[in-house]
């Protein structure tokens, strides 16, 4: 997409898209290079006083240990948003995958995996979740693990109902009469053709996922210290309420204006995926 | 909605085998659903004698507590043991409390069960008239302002909605505790304290997702040709939408505020931690804190029928609101 049509893109999505957008290419470009543009190292106690207010030594004050909130939270999107995209890749790779196959296998296979994945979708997501986590811990690749795991299912459930549409249609019959396996009439005839929607869902699932991984962390069985994503951020920061900290209220923010951007920007695109 | 009796008896004798069927299937999910939530949180790492006993443990101190815990025995033997336990209303010992499951989840469950009937009564009627209202003016700026403001307050998270009522009610107002306790004799002055902030949070989780399953249920309806048919011979939008189009969505719209309900459960699990509020899911948090495995089970299993059974309730009413099938 060149500058030019990106741009026209844009200016065709509703306000409310622009918005979400907007959020989106911020947090994006927040957890890419924020790090870097952090103004204090991330563990270091630099103010004397804690939960101080934005002035312009910190911007956005301190927290409860005097650490600059700026620079946690720039390095907290980053693992809130590489958590997230990770999981969300894995989820809707997975469950694609596990869809597609299902859609171009034997009656007996598509059975069995539909039905285990119509019991694991039965499962509240927060519950299984807390189950995985106290039976296996909370190290940052298990969480990446668990969280795509648990939306597995989901996944499965919307990629399937679409292959299935597709697999009757005629272009996948002419493939199966021309001989073509089942590996490439999955990947190169259905596939393709359902490409959009599940972009679409890989939004959703990221915007779960972050919901899900902060709700954790908030709980205190997610990213672990030293390390801290946004929702370690809420939590450690909790005391600052009756201040009203910035501490507290800044990582809650960012969740919430990264999540509901990226719904926001979702809703707006139009419909069927007419992007070329 | 007419009563399903009336449509005469190999109509109700079908729609009869086809709940029965439902309420069968759910018992085989939930028998499926115990069975992973025992396999991830029992078959797999960490050995709850070795953890209970610390590294300095002798392997024949291990092997004793093992025996007397019962995990030397098979895993199909345990599975078999705890589910019928569990089915008879006995769920174990809790390791950390040494207290029977079931006793320690009967102090917690009615407070749970009451704080759920509460954000019910207020997100029912109020994601209703938000859906409804939505539904009416579509494509309006209503419309249009209600879907933006219920798509961001679905992906809110729910501690930065508790978050903010503890700061502006406790914190900044002073009207609220920023603590819901129930005390034993309370009056309805300090019930209703206790109680707003935990049930406002989770309406604020709750009612979006509602209302805009709502809005979708009527607007379904709006497309039907009988509707066509009642603007066509000249009837007002509100006569259409109150007399017409309401009894018919009676079916999708309770279907829905099943299925959303649902969203409770997640909701509650950091509400209830954030407000100190004594129920499950705080008790269930605490669980997975102290990896005490029995409860944490038995907590899962819990919410897990409790989705389960919304989940029914949302089928069959779905099978109940269908005229189809009804009259078939």
């Amino acid at each position: 997409m060149t500058p030019v049509s990106a741009l026209r893109w844009t200016r065709r999505l509703p306000l409310s898209g622009r918005v979400g957008l907007f959020f989106v290419l911020f947090w994006a470009l927040a957890a890419l290079v924020g790090p870097l543009l952090a103004p204090y190292p991330i563990g270091a106690f630099v103010d004397q006083n804690v939960f101080s207010g934005a002035s312009g030594q910190f911007l956005l004050g301190t927290d409860y240990l005097g650490r600059d909130v700026l620079s946690r939270v720039l390095l907290a999107a980053r693992y809130t948003i590489g958590l997230g995209t990770g999981a969300a890749l894995l989820a809707c790779l997975c469950g694609t995958g596990l869809a597609l196959t299902a859609v171009v296998s034997p009656a007996w296979l598509d059975e069995l995996l539909s039905r285990f994945m119509d019991t694991l979708i039965s499962i509240p997501s927060k519950i299984l979740a807390l189950v995985m986590v106290a039976a296996f811990g909370s190290s940052l690749w298990l969480l990446l693990l668990i969280a795509g795991i648990t939306y597995i299912p989901g996944n499965y459930r919307i990629a399937r109902a679409l292959a299935v549409n597709l697999n009757q249609l005629d272009f996948v019959a002419v493939a199966r009469a021309r001989g073509e396996g089942r590996f490439y009439i999955a990947v190169r005839e259905i596939l393709p053709n359902m490409i959009h929607p599940l972009l679409t869902d890989l939004g959703l699932r990221f915007v779960f996922i972050v919901l899900l991984l902060s709700a954790l962390s908030f709980l205190g069985l997610g990213v672990q210290p030293p390390a801290a994503d946004l929702g370690s951020l809420v939590r450690e920061n909790i005391s600052g309420i009756a201040e009203g900290a910035p501490a507290l209220i800044v990582p809650a923010l960012a969740i919430a204006t990264l999540t509901v951007g990226v719904n926001l920007l979702i809703d707006a695109l139009p419909r069927g995926g007419r992007r070329g | 909605m007419a009563s399903p009796i009336s449509a005469g008896s190999s109509g109700t004798r079908k729609i009869a085998i086809m709940i029965a069927g439902r309420i069968g299937l759910a018992f085989v999910t939930l028998f499926l659903v115990s069975l992973i939530v025992f396999a991830i949180s029992d078959l797999l790492p960490g050995d709850a004698a070795q953890e209970a006993l610390g590294q300095s443990a002798t392997p024949a101190q291990v092997a004793a507590l093992r025996h007397e815990m019962g995990l030397d025995r098979p895993a199909h033997v345990r599975f078999g043991g705890w589910i019928t336990g569990l089915a008879g209303g006995d769920a174990g010992t809790s390791l950390v409390a040494n207290m029977p499951v079931g006793e320690i989840i009967s102090q917690r469950l009615p407070n749970s069960l009451l704080l759920a009937a509460f954000t019910a009564l207020v997100s029912v009627p109020l994601a209703l008239s938000i859906g409804i209202a939505s539904a009416m003016n579509r494509g309006g700026r209503l419309d249009r302002a209600l879907n933006i403001a219920t798509l961001s307050m679905v992906a809110l998270p729910e501690f930065l909605v508790a978050t903010l009522a503890v700061l502006i009610f406790s914190v900044h107002l002073r009207w609220l505790p920023s603590i819901s306790m129930v005390p034993e004799d309370a009056g309805w002055g300090e019930m209703f304290q206790s109680f707003a902030m935990p049930v406002g949070a989770l309406t604020v989780v709750v009612v979006a997702q509602m209302a805009r399953m709502t809005r979708a249920a009527v607007v379904d309806q709006l497309d039907r040709p009988y509707v066509e048919m009642a603007l066509l011979k000249g009837l007002s939008r509100r006569a259409i939408i109150v007399s017409h189009v309401l009894p018919n969505a009676v079916g999708p719209i309770v279907n829905a505020m099943a299925l959303s309900m649902s969203y409770l459960l997640g909701g509650a699990i950091i509400v209830e931690t954030i407000f100190n509020y004594p129920g499950l899911a705080s008790l269930m948090v605490n669980a997975v804190t102290s990896r005490d495995m029995p409860l944490l089970q038995a907590c899962a299993m819990i919410f897990c029928s409790v989705y389960l059974l919304l989940m029914l309730i949302a089928d069959v009413v779905a099978i109940l609101a269908n005229p189809r099938l009804r009259t078939a």
